[in-house]
């Protein structure tokens, strides 16, 4: 497969990758002020996230400054996104079979991050292979024992959720003919990218070399690659590109869910972001078409709070 | 066992009911309720209702929509519903909970990570319509086919099939209040996709647009309660001859002289109860005033118009009215110019005024709020209130109010008082942040039209019965007295409905009742006994 074709599918689908996350997320973030909606145990609350205190049990707690920690937040994120963990306490079958899945990709994500430093050091001219330096050494072994990992966790976590979505009820109910293709699209990734390094690149340098000429951009020395390794490069780059178009952008939108609505417990203080916020959103046109609000589309968010109940008027 | 498949697109297609509820499916109940004949037949639905009412979706009612007469009324619903649901996503109709509302949409993995911690779908035996995610994933079908996209197949196969029709509007709008609200299942998700939100964004679209709600927390809930003062009717000349007999009798029951203050402008505190206290529990404000008037707290209660009722209904299904009940209570407190407002035992309240009213009041009406458990704590732990907990020597367990533990972090200060207070005190099991709703949550406590009295105490209450039978295990006895603390108003309606129901009383001598009554109880300054060991 002409190495300088499978160069330029790469790039576009990580501008798409980045794009559509950026455009996401901005979209998210871009969105009116909503009202609090906590929901406790929330993580930075210091001293008290352990039993889901919050910073209300204070008296006058408007007159002390607020007690937060990152700390806390990082310890529940952790082993929230690495490990799982409430699917582990919530639903333990499910987690037999999408922790792999999960695990396996963040794995993944690791063999991306070794496959560029890899390429960059080849680029440069240095050796990853089984006869180079302590470092070039452990780079080249540490590139296949992560890859074969990665894959064979996905794969295997893909299959199962695969199978659990197509044979238990309660889940095939709930599965939309997208998340079939999903799986399948993960799955025939997997499988292929085993086959290929399983055949004609069992230790990854086919692919390394191809990182090496995306690092650098060298379109010029683009030589073929083995069909099977181009076939994988093919089906992983148009999956980088697809995942943030689909519900799977969870991996970065979690971020808003947990900290801008679960965590979101920050107080509105006279003179604050907040109240300047609330202040425009509640000048926001009312259409509400029900006899107790009759918004008309000029009647704000305001005016209606402070009108009386007209419904037996109308 | 109703272990009938029911798939998503179901709830669009016409029959007598969608699913139905069996005694014999229900979870069973610990000893001595573990026989079927142990606990009461789920009384059906009847006859006349299910002809007058859209009554489609199971065998109870609580919204209660009459039948359109024809298909043309039937469309214009249906149409309705559609302008209600495109709104629903615009910032201008919905800046107050888009943003979550929109992430709970888009990013279901349908994992059912969530479904086990539903306490309604657990008692049901696992009813596939309770399953938190059923509602929604109904709901996020008709967003994605009429609001986000235009419909077609590549749609259909993306986000799954799903048909509107007023089959699907009626039922919806009768599953929204299957829902206690209490966002347990929302805790669960791995993702943060939050399942009480959608209820109650539906709940908001029926009521905000096609004025489609529950009459006992509109018409006789929050509309009564801004034109009369009350959601109970109440006026201010009422409250206050009540609050005056309330008054006579604690005096009489303490040895105390007692007076509630009304209408004290500068008083440090403006207190204010949820009104069903005042006539269901009048020891409850009785015990407050007893409290305050002990401890020399500079008070006040006020006869303004909503300022002696605390209840915002519009928190369980209306943005409108929910701000109009949040303004009126913050203009009170202003107008008094009190340092703070105290909210009595009342969970929805507490979240409604403190938490979820913070982004609406801006400037002067922007008076801090405290819960009184934390002004409770503060006066028995700095000592201005003297305590004997001898005198509270029976077993006692507290119930967590959803509002106040998991949706507003105030755990520990009732805790800690009753660890105080009460020598017997036992927690529930699971209890805090992760505990179980009573079943009367989001206005169900108030709401038993036709059968849903028996489904909320067969069905939504059922956990919590497990709970505090397993709680008093030991001493089931009924010799011995044993006491369920609920500080909140809501829950104490239903943990009454609940022990009439099941007749926890008469059997097992269990009662329940608030925080301010063990408290009084145990005050040495007051004459011993002021608890009532009889059902009320």
């Amino acid at each position: 497969m002409p190495g300088s074709i499978l160069l330029v599918i790469a790039y576009a689908c990580v501008v798409v990758f980045v794009a559509a996350i950026a455009h996401r997320a901005l979209k998210i973030a871009r969105l009116p002020m909503h009202l609090r909606w906590e929901l406790y145990p929330v993580a930075h609350e210091k001293g008290r996230s352990r039993y889901g205190g919050s910073y209300l049990e204070e008296s006058d707690w408007w007159t002390k400054p607020r007690s937060m920690s990152l700390l806390g937040e990082l310890k529940v994120m952790i082993p929230e996104i690495l490990l799982l963990e409430g699917v582990w306490e919530h639903n333990r079958p499910h987690w037999f079979r999408t922790f792999p899945f999960h695990f396996g990709l963040y794995v993944l994500a690791g063999l991306i991050t070794i496959l560029l430093v890899g390429g960059v050091a080849v680029g440069a001219g240095a050796s990853v292979s089984a006869d180079a330096t302590l470092v070039g050494k452990g780079l080249y072994h540490l590139t296949y024992v992560v890859g074969y990992l990665g894959l064979g966790l996905g794969l295997l976590g893909t299959l199962a959720l695969l199978a659990r979505r197509t044979f238990d009820p309660e889940y095939r109910e709930y599965t939309k003919r997208a998340d079939f293709f999903n799986l399948a699209f993960f799955a025939a990734t997997f499988a292929v990218a085993l086959l290929a390094h399983g055949g004609a690149d069992p230790d990854f340098a086919g692919l390394r070399a191809f990182f090496a000429r995306l690092v650098t951009f060298n379109f010029s020395s683009a030589a073929a690659v083995p069909w099977a390794t181009g076939l994988e490069i093919v089906l992983a780059s148009l999956l980088l590109a697809y995942v943030p178009l689909t519900h799977m952008s969870h991996f970065f939108t979690k971020w808003f869910m947990y900290h801008d609505i679960r965590w979101s417990d920050e107080p509105n203080l006279a003179g604050g972001k907040i109240e300047r916020q609330v202040g425009t959103a509640l000048n926001y046109p009312v259409s509400w078409s029900a006899a107790h609000i009759r918004g008309d589309g000029k009647k704000t968010w305001a005016e209606v709070a402070t009108s009386d109940v007209e419904e037996d008027k109308q | 066992m109703t272990k009938k498949r029911i798939a998503v697109k179901d709830i669009a297609k016409p029959s007598a009911k969608l699913t139905e509820l069996r005694k014999e499916d229900f979870k069973p109940l610990p000893a001595p309720f573990d026989t079927p004949e142990s606990t009461p037949d789920f009384a059906p639905l009847g006859d006349k209702a299910r002809e007058q009412y859209e009554a489609s979706l199971d065998d109870t009612l609580a919204v209660s929509i009459p039948k359109p007469k024809n298909k043309q009324e039937e469309d214009e619903l249906v149409a309705k519903f559609l302008s209600g649901l495109q709104k629903l996503f615009t910032k201008e109709n919905n800046w107050t909970f888009l943003q979550p509302l929109l992430l709970s949409m888009d990013h279901c993995a349908t994992c059912h990570t969530c479904s086990d911690a539903c306490h309604i779908y657990e008692a049901s035996g696992r009813n596939p319509v309770y399953r938190p995610g059923y509602r929604s994933e109904v709901f996020r079908r008709l967003y994605k086919k009429y609001v986000k996209s235009k419909g077609g197949l590549l749609q259909a196969w993306r986000d799954g099939e799903i048909e509107l029709n007023w089959t699907t509007v009626a039922r919806l709008a009768e599953l929204a209040y299957r829902c206690n609200l209490c966002r347990r299942c929302a805790q669960t998700c791995p993702i943060g996709v939050d399942n009480g939100l959608i209820g109650h964004e539906i709940r908001k679209l029926l009521s905000q647009e096609m004025g489609i709600a529950p009459k006992e927390l509109h018409e006789s809930g929050s509309v009564l309660q801004l034109k009369v003062g009350s959601s109970t009717g109440m006026n201010d000349t009422v409250v206050k001859d009540n609050i005056e007999f309330i008054d006579e009798e604690v005096s009489e029951k303490t040895g105390l002289e007692i007076h509630t203050p009304w209408d004290k402008e500068g008083a440090d505190i403006l207190l204010v109860h949820n009104a069903g206290e005042i006539l269901s529990w009048p020891m409850n404000p009785g015990a407050f005033a007893v409290i305050f008037e002990s401890a020399g707290v500079s008070w006040t209660m006020s006869s303004d118009l909503a300022g002696y009722d605390s209840v915002n209904y519009g928190v369980w299904y209306d943005d409108a009215q929910f701000a109009r009940v949040a303004v009126k209570h913050a203009e009170i407190a202003k107008k008094l110019k009190v340092k703070k407002i105290v909210l009595g035992e009342c969970g929805h309240a507490h979240k409604a005024l403190t938490v979820i009213a913070d982004r609406v009041l801006t400037g002067e009406l922007n008076v801090p709020r405290e819960s009184s458990m934390v002004t409770l704590e503060n006066l028995i732990m700095s000592g201005r209130i003297k305590v004997d907990p001898d005198r509270n020597d029976f077993p006692v367990t507290l119930h967590d109010p959803c509002n106040l533990v998991r949706l507003m972090g105030v755990v520990e200060p009732q805790r800690r008082i009753l660890r105080r207070i009460a020598p017997r005190f036992r927690e529930m099991e699971p209890h805090g942040v992760h505990n179980y709703c009573c079943g009367g949550g989001s206005g169900f406590a108030i709401m038993s039209g036709h059968n849903f009295g028996d489904w909320r105490a067969q069905v939504a209450g059922r956990k919590k019965v497990e709970q505090i039978l397993n709680a008093f295990q030991d001493e089931l006895d009924p010799s011995i007295k044993k006491y369920v603390c609920a500080p909140c108003s809501n829950c104490k309606g239903q943990l009454r409905d609940l022990f009439n129901y099941y007749d926890l009383w008469e059997k097992h001598s269990i009662l329940y009742d608030g925080l301010v009554e063990l408290i009084v109880n145990c005050m040495t300054n007051v004459e011993p006994g002021f608890i009532e060991w009889e059902m009320h």
